[in-house]
């Protein structure tokens, strides 16, 4: 009763975001949403940070020097489930939710509430899953892939890190069915789909990936669960089962889940790059398409992690030739970038540094992948150190640099001040020299055997793991002058205006800037 | 109606889902601490669970007490729509990967440890035999039954899809006002529903204590029970839902045109029904 009484109060709608802490618990508001999105992301990137650069102190040199090797594995396990749930996805949610909304020129999310929950979830899944570093027996050290039967040898952490995916899952997949259904649901009048913003269709992909793989693994590890504590065998031969049906199984979520982590990443960039370059993007309906045929062939591929684990040839030709099939929308999406920058009219600010940087490095890190997609030479390069390079050039100079990207591009929109941009072009400049002094010889370290996942090596690898460890910590700290320069654009700064960018186009820049709390109440009619 | 005309419905702030929280990190860790031995575990976990159904139950009423005040407009209803569809998608692929299981298990697993595949034959268990249904290498003086498809299986069979009959029913009476037809309905489906559970559990009993079949017993008792104990929890919820929507119906929530309620829980029935086709297909028949 009582809310229905608040509600009826409230109706007038009233502008201004309530005050003090209860604003950020309660809120249904897709900006404050977004907000707690990008500060839990933010924390958890340098959480997750703060691990990798344990990795890098103990590979310094050979020898077991820092840690205790089992304190390392926890390390390089915890490292990847905190960045990739807990910084990446959420950026991008977040992202997601600050923008969709204002870009199609929605009152809203579609569903604020389960927006909120899916939200307060993710602290709880972090919560259960960081507090397993603090119990006997140590947390998840086996690996973020989870693989029996050495996930089953752990301790006391093990239900805590199945029932914390359960929780991140359920936040993934709620933020996601919101996600579908305001992109469906809420556009302006005009808005149709093919005028949509290619964040927007980046999203509805992403969102429905999400949709359909997060209860996958969620089944996988709900496996796992009984298998240890109730007695079944799906991962165990002995009573008919098979550890790599678990392999089978997590990797069905598994690379759609890698493209879960990039989708949104080409929609921001594809929006980046026409501003600076002046000019439309090329090639719109090829980026939809391009999205949606990788989006695919993401179901159909999982086989290319488990070359070496033993799988029929037909197994292993399908899986290859599918694989490099991926190559095609993507090279696609790569020459349209190249495209737009032809002849534009182009100037570098930091968010164009960073996009650029982008289309470069994950190239690289696509092209990796296409080594790896070769079956046979697979054998020779899994779990070695390349594909350990391949996926942090793909995830750290691909996702995680357009994240910043996206983040120097919509600052202004959402604090209302220009950011520091002699600042930001130190962060670009530092983080792309050393994100390549960090991974670039990790592709070597692996060409020559250094199997990765490990606190020790042979006595060959000595200097290029000295060089990556030094990239690393120069990568590091240069992430501190990202915090700075947020905390500072949050503070203060030159006025923003609304278009903040001479070549920005779409709805979000017809807003002033700071963008007010409730936008499009009466929905923009589009053209 | 009228305040909310136009306008779409963002609740201005929402209390239950951070009230929950907590209810579920402690359902969470108290599962966990139960499982590990301790002694916390299961009180901890009872809080976290009544906490978890307290933000249930409140939640829905919010929204049901919104929707009775005529605060949603067709377009809200559009997204709950879109949000249930959704929703159910995203369960159907969590069933798929016990299927999924089951399908590795049958097609692959099982004939490479019975000797398909000579190394695996050789370095584990040399040259035993395996067929459908079994519990492994391992276990092959365990002495169980399968479950088939008679007579039981069978029955709750007809019970579903019976009760997607009467369901079917009542939604076409709702739609023609016919209130009471849609009581009856109703009733009808969330017994069959409640009968279904019961077979279902005297299922369960009759395969440990007859059979000697359990979640232990190998591959085969692993995808039985966690298949068949997965759509059983659903059955359950759905089951649930439909009862819901019965007291809505007899509270005078819905009309004619304007039922969404009633029509999700009728979607999440259907779609508990269908995954059970395929539990009687795969798992009793063949
Ligand atoms: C042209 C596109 C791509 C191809 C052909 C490709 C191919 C591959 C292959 C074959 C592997 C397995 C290597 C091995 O374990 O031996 C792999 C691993 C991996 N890839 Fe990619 N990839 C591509 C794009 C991406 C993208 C876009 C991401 C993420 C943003 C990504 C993230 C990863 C990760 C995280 C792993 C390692 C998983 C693990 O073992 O922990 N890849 N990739
Ligand atoms: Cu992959």
């Amino acid at each position: 009763m009582s809310s229905t009484t608040h509600d009826a109060h409230h109706d007038h709608h009233d502008h201004a975001p309530p005050k003090g802490m209860t604003r950020w618990l309660f809120t249904t508001n897709h900006k404050d949403l977004g907000v707690l999105y990008m500060v839990f992301a933010l924390i958890m990137f340098f959480v997750g940070g703060a691990m990798a650069m344990v990795i890098r102190a103990e590979l310094f040199q050979p020898g077991l020097n820092l840690v205790d090797p089992h304190f390392f594995n926890q390390m390089t396990t915890m490292h990847a489930l905190v960045m990739i749930f807990g910084a990446v996805m959420p950026a991008f949610t977040g992202l997601a939710n600050w923008l969709i909304p204002v870009q199609i020129g929605a009152p809203d999310m579609a569903l604020p509430r389960v927006n909120n929950w899916a939200f307060w979830l993710l602290p709880a899944g972090f919560v259960l899953l960081l507090l397993t570093l603090f119990m006997p027996g140590g947390g998840p050290a086996g690996g973020w892939t989870m693989y029996p039967p050495l996930v089953l040898q752990l301790g006391d952490a093990f239900p805590f890190l199945i029932f914390a995916v359960h929780v991140l899952g359920i936040s993934s997949i709620m933020g996601s069915i919101n996600i579908v259904a305001t992109i469906l649901n809420m556009r302006a009048p005009g808005m149709t789909l093919m005028k949509m913003p290619l964040f927007v269709w980046a999203w509805l992909i992403t969102a429905f990936l999400i949709v359909a793989v997060m209860p996958v693994l969620a089944g996988a590890v709900t496996m796992l669960l009984t298998d240890q504590y109730f007695g079944t065998s799906f991962f165990s031969a002995a009573g008919g089962g098979d550890p790599v049906m678990f392999q089978h199984i997590f990797w069905f979520f598994g690379h759609p889940e890698v493209y879960i982590l990039i989708l949104p990443a080409f929609g921001i960039v594809s929006a980046i790059i026409p501003t600076f370059a002046r000019k439309p993007l090329f090639g719109y309906s090829s980026m939809v398409y391009a999205t949606a045929s990788i989006a695919f062939l993401s179901f159909i591929v999982w086989g290319h992690h488990m070359f070496s684990v033993g799988m029929p040839l037909a197994g292993q030709l399908f899986f290859m030739y599918a694989t490099m099939l991926v190559a095609v929308p993507t090279g696609v999406k790569i020459f349209n970038w190249m495209a737009t920058m032809w002849q534009g009219s182009m100037t570098f600010e930091t968010p164009m540094l960073f996009a650029i940087a982008f289309v470069i490095l994950f190239t690289i890190g696509g092209l990796s992948g296409v080594m790896l997609a070769l079956a046979p030479v697979d054998l020779q390069y899994h779990d070695t150190y390349f594909v350990v390079a391949h996926f942090h050039y793909v995830l750290v100079s691909g996702a995680i640099f357009s994240i910043m990207a996206g983040v120097y591009y919509w600052l202004p929109k959402w604090t209302g001040h220009m950011y520091d941009e002699r600042l930001g072009k130190w962060h670009f400049w530092l983080s792309m020299v050393s994100v390549n002094v960090l991974f670039f010889p990790q592709h070597f370290l692996g060409l020559a055997g250094m199997p990765r996942r490990i606190p020790d090596y042979a006595l060959q690898f000595a200097e290029f793991n000295m060089i990556s460890s030094i990239g690393g910590f120069a990568f590091g700290l240069s992430q501190l002058i990202f915090l700075w320069v947020i905390i500072k654009c949050v503070r203060g700064g030159e006025k923003a205006s609304d278009q903040v960018w001479e070549g920005a186009k779409g709805l979000e820049w017809t807003l002033p800037s700071p963008a007010p709390y409730h936008t499009f109440e009466t929905p923009p009619v589009v053209k | 109606m009228s305040q909310a005309q136009g306008a779409y419905y963002v609740p201005h702030d929402s209390r239950w889902p951070v009230f929950g929280i907590p209810g579920m990190v402690l359902l969470a860790a108290g599962f966990s601490l139960y499982l590990n031995g301790g002694s916390w575990g299961m009180p901890l976990m009872v809080v976290g669970a009544i906490i978890t159904l307290i933000m249930t139950v409140m939640w829905f009423r919010d929204v049901v007490n919104e929707s009775v005040a005529g605060k949603y407009n067709t377009q809200v209803d559009a997204s709950f729509r879109q949000g249930m569809a959704w929703f159910i998608f995203s369960e159907v692929m969590f069933f798929g990967a016990f299927f999924g299981a089951l399908f590795y298990a049958r097609v692959f697993s099982i004939p490479w440890l019975g000797g398909d595949d000579p190394a695996t034959a050789r370095y584990l268990w040399d040259s035993v035999a395996l067929s459908w249904p079994t519990a492994g290498p391992g276990f092959l003086d365990l002495d169980y039954q399968a479950m088939g498809p008679l007579w039981l299986p069978t029955i709750n069979t007809l019970i579903l899809l019976t009760s997607g009959v009467t369901l079917t029913y009542a939604h076409h009476a709702m739609k023609e006002n016919h209130r009471n037809k849609v009581i009856a309905g109703l009733a009808a489906t969330v017994l069959l529903g409640f009968i279904f559970m019961c077979v279902q559990s005297y299922e369960y009993v009759h395969a440990y204590q007859d059979l000697n079949l359990r979640l232990d017993t190998g591959i085969y008792g692993s995808t039985f029970f966690m298949l068949t104990g997965f759509h059983g929890l659903h059955v359950t919820l759905g089951a649930v839902a439909l009862l819901v929507m019965l007291i809505r119906v007899i509270k005078g929530h819905f009309t004619a045109d304007d039922h969404f309620g009633f029509e999700a829980a009728a979607w999440y029935w259907h779609f508990v029904d269908v995954v059970w086709l395929g539990l009687f297909v795969f798992v009793y028949l063949i």
